[in-house]
């Protein structure tokens, strides 16, 4: 390890690290714009030169220059400080003077670093520059005129998210970053190059003008729009749901959110269940909770539980499952399942249905195969963990399933399960590779095993040998984000209970009387038929079109709330702001409805609830991290048909109730779609 | 004066044949083979002694640039990288070698390559040398034709290929990683250092990039010894060098003179004396566009290499010799300069991307005095603060002729301010 002396304090850093990250852990502050942790280094906004011995009498770029033994670096010398001023008065001769009308305002490094660098005047009497604005499709505003050339949006459109879509035209004070054809970027993370971008250059268009960084209150959560779990930061003013930001983990989503999680918040404004509703003559009439209760009490108290069946959605919090099923428990019902898609998922081997490698493991995967998934669109942030995992190089990446464009090469070996079972067989010579490998991955998408087949599917999967002493490469990728904490809560159906399509079944043959939908709108509600629906949730969606009663619940920016990412990893979003008009919290809706079926849950308070929860599965008890996954025997051998697997995500914008009615969702379909027309 | 005997291009005007035959009878590709027998230790320790410094501009002695390259060649090849994008303004010299006496420099190619243990070599032509880039590739077409390149280049068992690479004319990829990158497909940035290319170039393997006149002279050196080039010019200033004269003289021209000659000599013996006599000389920028100019008073007594002109504040360059007689609006002829650097500054990184604009404007305003005097010193703080801070040396290069005017012609700028602030004030 090189021992280094920074302004005179000696220290002992890593080997490798740079001038700047050994600053940092000196605790000394290095400005900089262009540098970015998860970026390649481009060294070219000069702003955190230091002055470095031995060396050129000349300051240094410190974020491109590797330590050195018995360097001595000084990072308060007149020559950096006056270095830095340079810097920063050139930067700011062509940056436009307009903060006041700037959304980065307040939480802008290029003003920040002003307060520390800057000039109270400028000396600069020419004409400023002048940057046509460019377009970057319906998430990302541009404002040119500010922009300092640092090239973090182009790095991260490149390396990062994968497209090589953005870059600079140009040269010397005409350089301007572009997409030179002037059309929005063909990605799932646009929204990152918002974060990135440290001036106001590039800002989110649908929050454009809406607010200043300091009026917002700042919640911690997680993201509920796939199963990956990002954590996520939910900025409110007044109760509204301003925006949606990364928080940083490493773990999970490292710094980026998808376009989704970040833009679809909209939706939450949208199709909201602000009250309780019950059909009367056949129309949806507004009604008091005490009315709804009733009707559903009324409904159900006659009839045998047996003829009752539960279906819970995809963005629901464990909090409101456990309630759900010890209520459903309580009913007499065994007819409860999670698994709106139909996935042939069990619940009884844990390491059967989590990402057991989790989402880090992805670094360390040699040979990666990806079964009946499209993970560019049902996880983009896990896909951007992969596409840097290839980046990384000596990683063969090999998929069985859609063909798609990952952002990164992958070896199509064919289309469904027949090719499946000759890899098993070992009858490819992929099959070599990944018994060779050291860290195989095999990521199964809901596309293997939404199918008729799909158990058999699970098993050809698990058979393909990935397990090793210290490694356990057999990864479930899924698309909901409530999936695996109902599976850990055991939201399938009991001994005699009916699944998703045997609910349905059972409704068409009368043998279902009541059918209860917790935020469950993935299904085909025309199989309903003439059962009595109960939909709880927050938006006017496809169940609450088909509901008889209807209950208000809260959306996850609403409540405090579990969650289960697809790894295993329990994670606690904070409640950010409240339910619209009388909608509810969903555990306490379903605490109320309890003590009027006279069937009273045992809890009172949320604290209660997770008290229930920790008993029921134990990983509960330990949040942030990922819980191992039992391997037991899962999957039905047995035989495949030769249907192609197919992505259950068609199309990313919608996938569920808040993204259907966000209007910033459909604006980027229809864009993408134009852009998909016009090739 | 350079006596005939010591001349190393002897085609420099191309009143010979250029082609392979008539190279050959000006003793290019002699026993070529002999001197790759001596051996990569040899060569370079040879090199080393005749003191050759890179003659890009730069002047960083070209066999410990060589030496540099790494022992032993491992998972990856080493290239050899020939600068031959000559666009410094004022500056001739290679065109003329890639013209007249393109062979000097594919042996030299030979040569330095089978020093660097490199298997392949790229020359990097400026794209307007067309015709220049021609003529090469026809050299390097007759030498493998030869067996001179080739699997078994001059019979020495050494594989080794010359490629001919053409730019698209941005004066940033004479810049070496910014070269590197062009070649690469790349947009010419040039790239931080460290990494420097000998550890990782051309596609991230070792590489050197030397200028055409330093690979062109290596094979002469080697083949009548260090001492011979050594006892040519100064200490630490050894060899002769190309010099490429133009301005206000009576007769411009490139020539090839021992390092260290006197400017008036070299001016009045070649170049037909500054028009209207050595008098009516005004400035000189001595090294290309990029050093700062030297007024008349210190150009009397200048010697002509690397150390004679940085102690005088100034540099070699190239040697492009850029004569201005007492004609010449000196401060309209550095704005020029800004202007060009403005235009041809990457736009890479903040000093050199917005500082080589803002000199240009108030370099134009400097040449009607439509400024204030403090002005001139704020434009001196912004060449402060441009040079050194940057990536490449093009910030350097478009701080120092400004440098230049304002520590030799301050008065004249001033006048101009005064005179335009009097004439406004009187009307």
């Amino acid at each position: 390890m090189p021992t280094i002396k920074i302004d005179g304090k000696e220290m002992e850093v890593p080997a490798g690290i740079t001038i700047l990250q050994a600053c940092e852990m000196a605790g000394i502050e290095v400005p900089r714009f262009c540098y970015h942790e998860r970026l390649s280094i481009a060294g070219n906004c000069r702003m955190c030169l230091v002055e470095v011995k031995p060396g050129p009498p000349k300051p240094q770029a410190s974020c491109a220059l590797p330590v050195a033994d018995k360097q001595e670096i000084f990072t308060n010398t007149p020559m950096v400080t006056k270095a830095r001023n340079g810097v920063m008065e050139f930067l700011l001769i062509n940056h436009p003077l307009d903060c006041p009308i700037c959304d980065q305002g307040g939480e802008c490094d290029l003003q920040d670093q002003a307060m520390a660098y800057g000039f109270d005047r400028s000396r600069y009497h020419e004409n400023k520059r002048a940057v046509p604005d460019k377009e970057l499709g319906p998430l990302v505003k541009t404002s040119m005129n500010r922009c300092i050339h640092c090239t973090r949006c182009i790095r991260f459109a490149t390396e990062v998210a994968g497209v090589e879509q953005l870059g600079a035209t140009g040269r010397g004070e005409s350089m301007e970053v572009t997409t030179y054809v002037e059309s929005a970027l063909q990605t799932e993370l646009a929204g990152n190059l918002v974060d990135l971008c440290p001036v106001g250059a590039l800002t989110a268009k649908p929050y454009a003008f809406e607010a200043r960084s300091w009026e917002m209150r700042k919640t911690e959560s997680v993201d509920v729009f796939d199963a990956l779990g990002a954590n996520i930061r939910i900025d409110t003013r007044g109760g509204q749901v301003m925006r949606v930001l990364p928080r940083l983990n490493d773990d999970v989503n490292e710094e980026w959110i998808d376009d989704k999680s970040r833009h679809a918040i909209d939706g939450l404004r949208h199709q909201r269940l602000d009250r309780p509703y019950v059909r009367v003559k056949g129309k949806l009439a507004p009604a008091t909770w005490d009315d709804a209760f009733a009707a559903i009490a009324a409904k159900l108290k006659p009839i045998d539980g047996k003829k009752v069946a539960a279906i819970v959605g995809d963005q629901c919090d464990a909090e409101s499952m456990v309630a759900f099923k010890d209520l459903m428990a309580g009913l007499g019902s065994a007819n409860i399942d999670c698994r709106q898609d139909g996935a042939k998922l069990d619940a009884s081997s844990r390491g059967g249905y989590i990402f057991n490698a989790g989402v880090k493991g992805i670094d360390q995967a040699d040979v990666i195969l990806l079964v009946g998934t499209n993970p560019r669109v049902e996880s983009p942030v896990l896909n951007a963990r992969i596409r840097k995992r290839y980046l990384s190089g000596r990683c063969t990446i090999a998929s069985v399933g859609p063909a798609a464009d990952l952002t990164y090469p992958v070896e199509r070996l064919g289309a469904g399960p027949a090719t499946l079972r000759e890899l098993a067989d070992g009858k490819l010579g992929f099959a070599e590779k990944l018994k060779a490998a050291k860290n195989p991955l095999i990521i199964v998408g809901m596309g293997a095993l939404t199918r008729e087949d799909g158990a058999a599917v699970l098993a050809l999967a698990r058979s393909m040998a990935v397990v090793r002493d210290d490694w356990n490469g057999f990864a479930v990728l899924h698309t909901a984000a409530s999936r695996v904490g109902a599976l850990d809560l055991g939201l399938v159906p009991g001994e005699g209970g009916r699944d998703v399509a045997g609910i349905l079944a059972g409704c068409g043959s009368k043998e279902i009387e009541v059918v209860y939908l917790l935020a469950a709108d993935e299904i085909d509600t025309t199989k309903l038929g003439k059962a009595f629906v109960i939909y709880q949730g927050h938006h006017g969606d496809a169940g609450a079109h088909r509901a008889d009663v209807i209950l208000p619940g809260a959306a996850y920016t609403e409540k405090s709330g579990t969650y289960v990412n697809t790894e295993g990893r329990v994670q606690l979003g904070q409640r950010a702001s409240y339910p619209p008009g009388d909608a509810r919290e969903d555990w306490a809706i379903l605490r109320a409805l309890s003590e009027r079926l006279e069937k009273p849950l045992p809890y009172d308070t949320i604290d209660q609830v997770r008290a229930r929860l920790v008993a029921v599965n134990k990983v509960f008890a330990a949040l942030d991290q990922q819980a191992p996954g039992a391997w037991g025997s899962f999957g039905t051998a047995g035989t495949t048909n030769d249907a192609p697997f197919v992505s259950t995500v068609a199309n990313f914008y919608m996938t569920d109730p808040i993204s259907r009615a966000s209007k910033t969702m459909a604006e980027c379909m229809a864009s993408r779609s134009q852009l998909m027309a016009a090739e | 004066m350079l006596a005939d005997k010591d001349r190393i291009f002897t085609n420099l005007y191309g009143a010979h044949d250029w082609r392979l035959e008539g190279a050959r009878k000006r003793g290019a590709w002699d026993n070529t083979k002999a001197i790759l027998d001596k051996g990569i230790d040899w060569i370079i320790d040879e090199m080393k002694k005749s003191g050759l410094r890179g003659r890009g501009g730069a002047g960083f002695p070209t066999g410990l640039k060589w030496s540099f390259m790494p022992k032993e060649v491992k998972d990856r090849p080493h290239y050899l990288v020939v600068n031959a994008d000559e666009s410094e303004p004022g500056t001739c010299k290679d065109r003329d070698i890639l013209r007249h006496d393109p062979h000097l420099l594919v042996e030299g190619c030979l040569v330095a390559g089978f020093a660097m243990r490199a298997h392949a070599a790229y020359i990097y032509v400026r794209g307007e040398f067309y015709n220049e880039a021609q003529n090469l590739i026809e050299a390097v077409k007759e030498a493998r034709a030869a067996g001179l390149l080739g699997d078994n280049a001059c019979g020495s068992g050494y594989k080794f290929e010359v490629y001919v690479h053409r730019g698209a004319g941005a004066y940033i990829c004479g810049e070496e990683t910014a070269l590197l990158e062009s070649l690469e497909g790349k947009k010419g940035m040039p790239r931080l250092k460290p990494p420097f290319p000998a550890g990782s170039g051309l596609y991230g393997c070792p590489s050197t990039v030397n200028n055409v006149e330093s690979i062109a002279v290596a094979p002469t050196i080697l083949r009548r010894g260090a001492p011979w080039f050594a006892g040519l010019g100064r200490p630490n200033n050894t060899g002769t060098k190309l010099f490429c004269i133009s301005g206000h003289v009576n007769k411009p021209c490139n020539v090839e003179e021992e390092m260290g000659i006197p400017l008036k000599e070299l001016i009045e013996k070649h170049a037909g004396g500054v028009r209207g006599g050595w008098d009516n000389l005004l400035a000189i920028i001595p090294g290309g566009a990029s050093v700062p100019l030297i007024p008349k008073d210190v150009c009397d007594t200048m010697l002509m290499d690397f150390d004679s002109l940085k102690n005088v504040g100034t540099g070699l360059g190239t040697a492009a010799v850029i004569v201005m007689d007492k004609s010449t609006d000196i401060v309209k002829a550095i704005a020029r300069l800004s202007y060009f650097y403005k235009h041809e500054s990457c736009g890479q990184c903040t000093p050199c991307r917005e500082g080589t604009g803002w000199m240009w404007r108030v370099m134009e305003r400097m040449v009607t005095g439509d400024a204030r005097i403090e002005e001139i010193d704020s434009l001196q703080d912004v060449t402060k603060q441009v040079e050194g801070h940057t990536i490449c040396a093009l910030g350097d290069a478009a701080a120092w002729p400004i440098q230049g005017l304002i520590k030799h012609f301050r008065p004249e700028m001033e006048r101009r301010i005064r005179a335009r602030t009097e004439k406004l004030a009187a009307e």
